[in-house]
């Protein structure tokens, strides 16, 4: 758990992070939002020092961060940015072995986490372990980073903008494959980004910074669509917010209208979201949609139950 | 880099093969044509041999107190803000642009005659390219990958020597390079200060009678490729291969 506890950035005269109170439980991702100069990335960088605040405690699991050693508290945390920073003269192997060499790992231990880990961000290690940084592409070396800042296995990720300077179409694998790694390893992610959706997509809950260093607004990415707090959190969330946000609902979790008239000409399984039934509910002719869970009939949706279900 | 590798590979070959050749070349020459008599008195095996030594004794003297005064103050110019280093490579550069004799002359001047005189002015001629490409290399490594460095918890001496210093390592092995061939071509001046060296071969003919003059140069010349090329290859084993360090 990170809590920050009236904290304070200043430059100068200039307010980049104004008394931010944020808890981040542990095991989940929170999106660190907003427009370029917001402080989300000053935010990041104070958890794990490489900015230390004007005022205000930082606390990792109730110990402040500013009374540990910083060399210590950095090594315990993994750290990806988007520039991914990797050793261009080390082979991608000794790239990702960096800090158990550092904390003095011995050789099998560390050949047998290379291996774990190559594999676990999906770089065959037979195929990716000998080369070099140069000869790997943009998404390929962002995955070594991210296997980098796994290596000895931190309870905590801090992510800076790790797939801005990414192409659009690897950018969405590698977010479905962060998601996947998330199931599996279930850090605490601190992820900054400026792009909503990213944020929305990834993130169990979302902060919302506004310009001036402030937080706008904390919480799911689905309250947030539904229940922006202010206007410019409204403005900033741009338009189609319900229709965004049914992709983020699934029909489990929503009351359906009971049973099946016999109208019903379409089929979604329970673990659908609503924006897949509402796909179902136009395709149908009678709009009327029925769900089951395996075999099992469980009600049926329309475009009404979408409708009680948004609000 | 990639693309000087083959033409890098083909340089260990061709430069000792240049210098034999040049030898065997010289040695004809003073064979088969004739030479005055006053000649000998230079031209001879002992005297030779004495102004080699003595030549790479200066030589390596000098470049090493330079590289060994040079290297750390680059380390530290290039953690240090402008104030600091403005001033710095102001001095460094007038000592670089006042013409070696100059220098020379100062060292004989502060100094006196002799090898000291002619070390001190050739350390301070050598600084400039090792302590500027030592600065300029450690400057110039990727700020992503510092970054990185630091945020996955590297001590800041990790960082130098684990990071900085081998991804900077050509650009302060050029100025290694330029210096050292520097001070071989220099050192032939301490000959006016009474220093030794090869350029006595060359002060002690008139041009009418150039061969003293044609042996000491085409010695100096091969030295300093030697060293080069020499230097060359401790390069090649210390520095990382990296196959793009712009791009990463």
């Amino acid at each position: 758990m990170i809590t920050f506890t009236g904290v304070t950035k200043r430059y100068g005269d200039k307010v980049a992070v104004d008394n931010l109170d944020l808890t981040i439980r542990s095991g989940e991702a929170v999106m660190l939002v907003g427009p370029s100069g917001c402080g989300k990335t000053t935010t990041l960088k104070m958890i794990n020092r490489l900015i230390e605040p004007t005022g205000g405690v930082i606390a990792i699991d109730g110990v402040d961060t500013a009374t540990r050693d910083v060399t210590e508290l950095r090594r315990s945390i993994g750290y990806v940015i988007q520039q991914v920073g990797l050793f261009p003269h080390l082979t991608v192997s000794d790239n990702v072995a960096t800090v158990m060499k550092l904390v003095g790992w011995d050789r099998t231990r560390i050949r047998a986490r290379v291996t774990e880990l190559l594999e676990l961000v999906g770089l065959p290690p037979a195929e990716f372990s000998h080369r070099l940084p140069g000869e790997l592409s943009g998404g390929q070396q962002q995955r070594v980073g991210v296997a980098r800042a796994l290596a000895i296995d931190p309870l905590m990720l801090l992510m800076d903008e790790p797939f801005g300077a990414i192409d659009p179409i690897t950018r969405d694998r590698l977010q479905d494959e962060l998601l996947r790694l998330q199931r599996v390893v279930r850090k605490t992610i601190v992820f900054v980004t400026h792009d909503i959706d990213e944020a929305i997509k990834l993130g169990d809950r979302i902060a919302l910074f506004s310009q001036n260093g402030r937080l706008a607004q904390f919480s799911t990415p689905a309250e947030l669509l539904a229940r922006p707090a202010s206007k410019y959190v409204e403005e900033f969330l741009g338009g189609g917010r319900m229709v965004r946000r049914l992709s983020l609902v699934k029909l489990r979790d929503v009351p359906l209208a009971n049973g099946d008239n016999g109208t019903a000409d379409e089929v979604v399984p329970v673990d659908a979201t609503l924006r897949d039934a509402l796909d179902a509910v136009l395709r149908s002719r009678t709009g009327r949609v029925q769900v089951r869970d395996d075999e099992k009939v469980v009600g049926t949706v329309d475009a009404d139950t979408i409708r009680r279900a948004s609000q | 880099m990639t693309n000087l590798a083959p033409l890098g590979r083909l340089r260990l070959v061709i430069v000792p093969v240049v210098v034999i050749a040049s030898l065997v070349a010289l040695y004809l020459y003073l064979q088969l044509t004739p030479g005055r008599v006053t000649d000998a008195y230079v031209l001879n095996s002992t005297y030779v041999r004495t102004r080699i030594l003595q030549h790479i004794e200066i030589t390596a003297i000098s470049f090493g107190l330079a590289a060994v005064i040079g290297l750390p103050v680059g380390v530290l110019l290039s953690q240090s803000g402008r104030f600091v280093s403005l001033p710095v490579f102001a001095i460094a550069n007038l000592g670089q642009a006042i013409p070696s004799i100059g220098i020379l002359a100062l060292g004989f001047t502060y100094i006196g005659l002799g090898v000291q005189g002619a070390i001190v002015a050739l350390v301070i001629y050598a600084l400039l390219p090792i302590m500027r490409n030592t600065v300029v290399g450690l400057q110039s490594v990727d700020p992503g990958v510092q970054e990185a460095a630091r945020g996955m918890g590297m001590t800041p001496m990790q960082i130098l020597f684990g990071v900085k210093l081998p991804l900077a390592s050509p650009v302060i092995f050029a100025g290694l390079r330029v210096s050292l061939v520097l001070v071989i071509g220099t050192a032939t001046l301490a000959n006016f200060i009474g220093g030794g060296g090869l350029g006595d071969l060359i002060a002690a003919s008139d041009f009418y009678h150039p061969r003293p003059i044609l042996v000491g140069a085409v010695l100096v010349s091969s030295l300093a490729l030697l060293a080069d090329w020499g230097l060359g290859l401790v390069e090649r084993s210390l520095t990382p291969r990296v196959e793009d360090i712009g791009r990463t």
